[in-house]
């Protein structure tokens, strides 16, 4: 179905909170702004389904900002290909349209890393935000036995939350070392809000049992999970549940930065003090400049929008609270390294591209993704590499060197349409 | 703030809150494989938010779409891939 085009000064791709946070900085200079986002509602991940009734005070605060601000939105649309340097394509519900604009934001934010162990194929083993996302889109969770496991302060978020809408959460197995959880929670003293927020975790925590240097080694079930077995040190024990919600931390959305031609560094897309990009008038803000939470992800955003409507100073006065955020993200991200064990989770015949079902063992043989893209397909199914990028990137250190469009899976009209 | 929406899953009618993703009507219904993978196994969302593609079903004739990221409308038929 044809449908209409968009002209903009800038466009922002992301509605999570360093999209908001951009295009409320933007519009406050008069810039014609318009944001879309594959996600059918704003809020990005973290405030799925809140914009209605936010869950914390920071989220009822950014979502009246948005609302007294004036732009064009996008939804349940997304980014698939670049026309040329000032003018993208996109699918939304309805069909295909071409977006121009002057100055580009991407606030593409992240996606969970997935390893791969016996049986993560199996149907309600999921992310730890990809079961929380089914919960707040609908997903009926009172009285299921959740394991929660994996890496990552999101272990805990979701957790609490899945607790507070009925699920019996048996238990969190957290990969990281006591020690290291130790250190971070030491570190969050030097910053009241976080540890405002952590305590109030603490709380709801109380009675969910937390392991430490614990991580899942198989999922186990016949046509669906019943059960999940768990190392912790030599220890090897199983629990029964319902659901196994286990992501292993965050990793950047870095697809359409690429496309872009931005650079990346240690996979995240590169930016200066500006939020500028390697390519001229594309910006980045927010987890696909480097996974560091929402806070950082509200700075800079707010930065990027204040700097592509010419607002320096605006942007300067942002610089020093971005500086705190990004030492508590370097925090964030040691302590949640993952250790080498989970390396040996995947045995030779364990399933690591979902896509096209490439196991372990016909990934081992080779020396690069490309060359097992070429003999096995691995990477190239739909999700084009989102689900086994991060474990191939751990267990075999093989990143992703090129990006192709479209980006994501397109009705064939998208790549029909011409101009004659 | 409660109003439903009915829609067919495999044949089988299923009522859900409206403000519901089509994937967790799927579920509702009683199916957990969404899909079957190239080899045959059965398949299902892992995460949640349109990039896995593990979650694709037929939605009203058109295939391969992604069940987390579309909100459920009244009548629409859906048919597990």
């Amino acid at each position: 179905m044809k449908q209409s085009n968009f002209k903009t000064d800038i466009l922002i791709v992301g509605a999570g909170p360093a999209g908001m946070a951009a295009v409320c900085a933007a519009t406050q200079s008069g810039a014609k702004c318009l944001v879309v986002d594959d996600n059918p509602n704003i809020g990005g991940q973290i405030w799925r389904k809140e914009n209605a009734k936010p869950d914390t005070k920071q989220a009822k605060e950014w979502f009246e900002k948005i609302r007294k601000a004036k732009f064009d939105l996008l939804e349940g649309t997304r980014i698939v290909s670049s026309l040329n340097e000032k003018v993208s394509l996109a699918e939304t519900l309805e069909g295909f349209c071409e977006i121009e604009f002057s100055k580009l934001i991407l606030a593409t934010g992240a996606h969970e890393r997935f390893l791969p162990f016996d049986g993560w194929t199996l149907p309600n083993v999921m992310g730890a935000g990809g079961l929380q996302a089914l919960v707040k889109n609908g997903l009926p969770i009172e009285g299921k036995r959740v394991a929660v496991a994996g890496t990552g302060a999101l272990l805990l978020a979701v957790a609490v939350y899945l607790k507070k809408h009925g699920a019996k959460v048996l238990l969190i197995a957290e990969q990281t070392t006591k020690r290291k959880l130790f250190k971070f929670g030491l570190n969050l003293f030097k910053q009241p809000k976080k540890i405002s927020q952590a305590f109030a975790l603490k709380k709801d925590l109380l009675n969910i049992a937390f392991k430490t240097n614990c991580y899942p080694i198989s999922a186990n079930g016949r046509d669906k999970l019943s059960s999940v077995t768990f190392q912790q040190g030599k220890r090897k024990f199983s629990i029964e549940c319902d659901y196994l919600a286990c992501g292993f931390h965050l990793l950047p959305n870095t697809e359409l930065a690429v496309l872009l031609g931005c650079k990346l560094k240690n996979g995240s897309v590169a930016v200066d003090e500006w939020q500028k990009t390697s390519v001229q008038d594309i910006f980045c803000a927010g987890e696909a400049t480097g996974v560091g939470g929402v806070d950082l992800s509200l700075i800079e955003g707010q930065i990027a929008g204040y700097v592509v409507t010419g607002e320096q100073t605006k942007a300067q006065g942002l610089f020093g609270e971005r500086a705190k955020q990004k030492r508590f993200a370097e925090l964030l991200n040691s302590t949640f390294e993952l250790r080498q064990e989970l390396k040996g989770l995947a045995r030779t015949d364990t399933i690591v591209c979902r896509c096209e079902d490439v196991t372990f063992g016909r990934l081992s043989h080779f020396d690069s993704w490309r060359e097992a893209k070429l003999q096995t397909r691995c990477g190239m199914g739909a999700c084009q590499g989102r689900i086994c990028g991060g474990a191939v990137d751990f267990l075999f250190g093989w990143t992703n060197e090129s990006v192709r469009p479209p980006i994501m899976p397109v009705k064939i009209e998208g790549l029909l349409r011409d101009d004659g | 703030m409660n109003e439903s929406v009915t829609l067919t899953v495999n044949d089988k009618q299923v009522s859900v809150e409206k403000g519901t993703v089509v994937a967790v009507a799927v579920i509702n219904a009683g199916f957990d494989s969404f899909r079957k993978s190239v080899t045959g196994e059965a398949r299902a969302p892992i995460c949640g938010m349109g990039i896995c593609f593990e979650c694709r079903v037929k939605i009203d004739g058109v295939s391969h779409s992604r069940s987390c990221q579309i909100f459920c409308r009244e009548g629409m038929t859906i048919e597990t891939e």
